[in-house]
């Protein structure tokens, strides 16, 4: 049955481009590259959050750092892709790894001020960048080019190349979770103390995670950068983390596609109600109240046992 | 004695205006089970927690098989070879008993840094785990989500997550609390089984127990160690006696 | 130079007391009810909004600050009881996501009634021209009115929970709450009030600051992540602490806007100086709580046991 749904959804992904191009409807597939890219982003968060028990008010900074290594390579000539998104990963795992190695000594609320404040220093920071367009942003010349034939302005071929990075992540996080690694991950937010008590050094698991899933929003936020072809300050903010925060819980946090269905909710319902009212923000807000009072565990725990994977 | 694979030394542990731990002074030969009683409040889980790591002693030194331990870690020391079991039980509840054991295995399994091939797939791990399944008493029951265990049965599966370690040094904290009198029968033949073949330190409230498992037992009252001896000198210690005043004396 | 130092100091005491109402409403409701409030911000919007307003139609401050109190107290009892009496068991992820909920629809809501242009609020005529401190220094009749307003209610507030029997269960709430109603504290009616107190503090702020920054939507965004920072900073569900780490705040952000910048000139080149300065001074505050929380995890006054 599970199996069936996911093959449906497949084709689904696969195939909607190509109905939409055919009936000239091009703008829903860069939509759909935009909810891929927050799935990604948000998945990353679930990682640490519904996975690791890490709850993170600061993840939009490693959205944010990716899509301006992405940005400032390009404004400096480097236009591929191989090595512009490689290095945004790499980048934003680095910054990852720092924050974490403070953050990671404090918990609960604490824990979550202290990545807040990170992030807000990391926006400042790329506030005070003037050479990279500081409050105002910078633009990007170009999609980055990957070579083979394929050029990425192409909002079908975006698309693919977005949707194949994103599976691929998601597959590579299914089965980390059910690797040692993310059994142990897993069974710290679970009990920690335990987990130490037996011989686990705890910290340094919790910091490897932290640092993936800063990787993971990393390439999101390559991806982002080529989405809009344009990076601001205004990526990092703190609201910009909230929002990532509500798209997992949303979705159902500690479920493997929590983090892909709270964006695509979250989003759709954002465009959908846009279109009928300029008070979109209204509807949204209670639907988002509705979901979280009456759907415990998010809309994937409401699902689950037929299109949800618990661990 | 140089030969005490545990060595405590002029412990001490403040709390505010409170002396938790009053120089305790410590020596728990290889292979011995020794009790650890006192009244209420007397410091014994206090004392547990800086034994284990999860409290630093404010002066005074743990020697553990000839190595200073006092600044060591959690999880350090069980590598080391000291690990303890909790008064409050603290399992993964939603996980299977297996599962539970299979995550202490693995601890000491090499690194957990394996990204890609799915835990399950790891036969190793799980026969070790099953086996100590059986040794804790819990055969039949392995497949059970732990949160869903009767309580005893959960407290089988506490000491099993310390035995899991292989250390060879068990702290258990209370480890029959909360049981009732055939469960804690159980829990005394599991703890006598273990005997020689591990030194264990045995905290415990249940006197008949403690009288009947214990080697030797020091008694703490107010943080301080006010006598050890054989179960038959403590029982005539009429200092033990005076501190248990208003407590059923052991009998 | 003199006059500077002691304009921004005063700057910063009246930043600083007015972060503290906001944070006294926040701290006893994550220290009592331990519940994250994301929306606690869109309180002081309303109670800014409801003084503009009421201004405009009576051009009387004090009544409109009044209404204002009154109004907010009441929209915030109105919410505990309807949504966030709910939450109080659920996680606090459930509470973010159901604050920020709110927010959305208090922002949109405001938007709806009020537009998205910032409303006009002024400073009462009363107030509105400087006052002689020192000879030679000036500072606005306003400011010191707020400095005022600000002094009256840490007091208030000290002595209505540390000298009366109500203050007294809020303050056992707030180290304990389990205990607290086990020894027969009417839980439900305390939490009310609180949420009702900490809304009307939110009010006051709102149309104290008002006349100084701007009124208008998303308002409270911007002033809520400074008030999750002093509360982090004093200590969890500690109304000193709230007060103590406002003061902290308001004087290292204003002093720290204002110095900061020349004081980088005055060593570095001036094109790295005038790049750096507002930065460092933004993330100023950050500094400084990660610092606090670095020697003392738990924030300078910890409530809880």
């Amino acid at each position: 049955m599970r199996n069936g749904l996911a093959i449906s959804m497949l084709v689904l992904l696969v195939a909607f481009p190509l109905a939409a191009k055919h009936w000239d409807q091009l703008f829903y597939v860069s939509f759909a590259s935009r909810i891929l890219i927050y799935a990604l982003a948000a998945s990353s968060l679930n990682l640490i959050l519904g996975y690791g028990g890490m709850v993170s008010f600061g993840h939009a900074a490693f959205l944010g750092t990716g899509a301006y290594a992405v940005a400032i390579l390009m404004a400096e000539g480097v236009t591929s892709a191989w090595l512009s998104w490689p290095l945004a990963v790499m980048v934003s795992a680095l910054f990852a790894l720092v924050i974490g190695a403070v953050s990671l000594r404090t918990r609960g609320v604490y824990f979550i001020m202290i990545t807040l404040a990170f992030a807000q220093m990391a926006y400042y920071l790329f506030i005070s960048l003037r050479a990279y367009g500081g409050e105002d942003g910078l633009n990007l010349a170009a999609r980055s080019r990957v070579g083979f034939g394929l050029d990425l302005a192409g909002d079908l071929t975006f698309y693919y190349v977005v949707l194949a990075l994103v599976m691929a992540c998601l597959y590579l996080m299914q089965r980390l979770l059910s690797a040692r690694f993310g059994q142990v991950v897993q069974a710290i937010r679970d009990n920690e103390t335990r987990m130490e008590a037996i011989g686990f050094p705890t910290y340094r698991y919790k910091l490897i995670c932290f640092a993936l899933a800063g990787g993971a929003a990393g390439l999101a936020g390559a991806l982002l950068a080529n989405q809009n072809g344009f990076v601001s300050p205004n990526l990092l903010q703190w609201t910009q983390s909230g929002t990532l925060m509500v798209m997992v819980i949303l979705g159902g946090v500690g479920y493997l596609y929590g983090g892909a269905l709270g964006a695509a909710v979250f989003l759709i319902l954002e465009e959908a109600l846009s279109a009928y009212t300029v008070h979109w923000q209204l509807g949204l807000g209670l639907a988002l109240l509705a979901i979280v009072l009456y759907a415990r565990q998010g809309l994937a725990g409401l699902l689950a046992g037929s299109a949800a994977e618990r661990r | 004695m140089a030969d005490a694979l545990l060595k405590v030394d002029g412990l001490l542990k403040h709390f505010g205006g409170v002396t938790a731990t009053d120089h305790v002074d410590l020596s728990v030969p290889s292979g011995e089970l020794h009790g650890l009683i006192g009244p209420n409040g007397a410091g014994k889980t206090t004392l547990i927690h800086q034994l284990s790591g999860a409290l630093r002693a404010d002066a005074g030194t743990i020697f553990f098989n000839g190595r200073d331990i006092t600044r060591a870690s959690l999880h350090q020391r069980v590598h080391f070879g000291v690990a303890r079991s909790y008064q409050i039980t603290s399992i993964f509840r939603s996980v299977t008993v297996v599962h539970n054991l299979a995550l202490a295995v693995l601890a000491r399994s090499g690194s957990s840094l394996g990204f890609w091939r799915p835990l399950a797939r790891e036969p190793v791990l799980f026969d070790e785990a099953r086996a100590l399944v059986n040794q804790v008493g819990l055969g039949g029951r392995e497949n059970v989500v732990a949160g869903r265990l009767a309580h005893g049965e959960q407290r089988q599966l506490e000491v099993g997550l310390a035995l899991a370690t292989r250390a060879r040094l068990l702290l258990l904290d209370e480890p029959m609390a909360g049981l009732g009198p055939e469960e804690s029968q159980r829990m005394v033949a599991l703890i006598a089984g273990l005997k020689g073949a591990i030194t264990l330190l045995l905290v415990e409230h249940d006197m008949d127990a403690v009288f009947r498992l214990a080697d030797r037992i020091s008694v703490l009252d107010s943080g301080r160690i006010i006598a050890t001896g054989t179960p038959e000198a403590i029982r005539n210690d009429e200092g033990v006696k005076r501190a248990y005043l208003g407590e059923a004396a052991p009998a | 130079m003199a006059t500077l130092i002691l304009e921004q100091t005063l700057n910063g005491l009246q930043f600083g007391l007015m972060l503290f109402l906001l944070a006294a409403g926040l701290t006893l409701v994550f220290g009592i009810m331990d519940l994250i409030n994301l929306a606690h911000g869109s309180l002081y919007m309303i109670g800014a909004y409801l003084v503009a307003t009421v201004v405009r139609a009576t051009g009387s401050f004090a009544l409109a600050v009044l209404v204002a109190v009154v109004g907010t107290a009441a929209i915030g009892v109105l919410l505990e009881v309807t949504v966030l009496r709910r939450l109080y068991t659920r996680d606090h992820l459930s509470q973010v996501l159901a604050t920020f909920a709110l927010l959305l629809i208090c922002n949109e809501i405001v938007r709806i009634i009020f537009g998205s242009q910032p409303m006009m609020l002024s400073m009462p005529d009363a107030l509105a021209g400087p006052v002689q401190l020192l000879p030679g220094f000036y500072y606005p009749a306003f400011r010191l009115a707020v400095i005022g307003v600000g002094l009256a209610v840490a007091m208030l507030l000290y002595l209505l929970v540390g000298q009366t029997r109500a203050g007294m269960w809020v303050r056992a709430g707030a180290s304990n709450r389990e205990m607290a109603a086990a020894m027969g504290v009417d839980v439900k009616l305390l939490f009310t009030a609180v949420f009702g107190v900490g809304a009307a503090l939110c009010a006051i702020a709102g149309a104290m600051l008002g006349p100084i920054l701007a009124v208008q939507v998303g308002m409270g965004e911007s002033i809520l992540i400074l008030a999750f920072v002093v509360i982090v900073i004093g200590g969890i569900g500690s109304i000193r602490g709230a007060l103590v780490g406002a003061l902290l705040v308001g004087m290292v952000d204003t002093v720290g806007r204002a110095f900061l910048p020349m004081l980088l000139r005055s060593f570095l080149s001036p094109a790295v100086a005038s790049g750096l300065g507002p930065t460092l001074a933004s993330i100023a505050i950050y500094v400084l709580m990660a610092a606090v929380l670095f020697w003392r995890p738990q924030g300078l006054f910890p409530a809880r046991a």
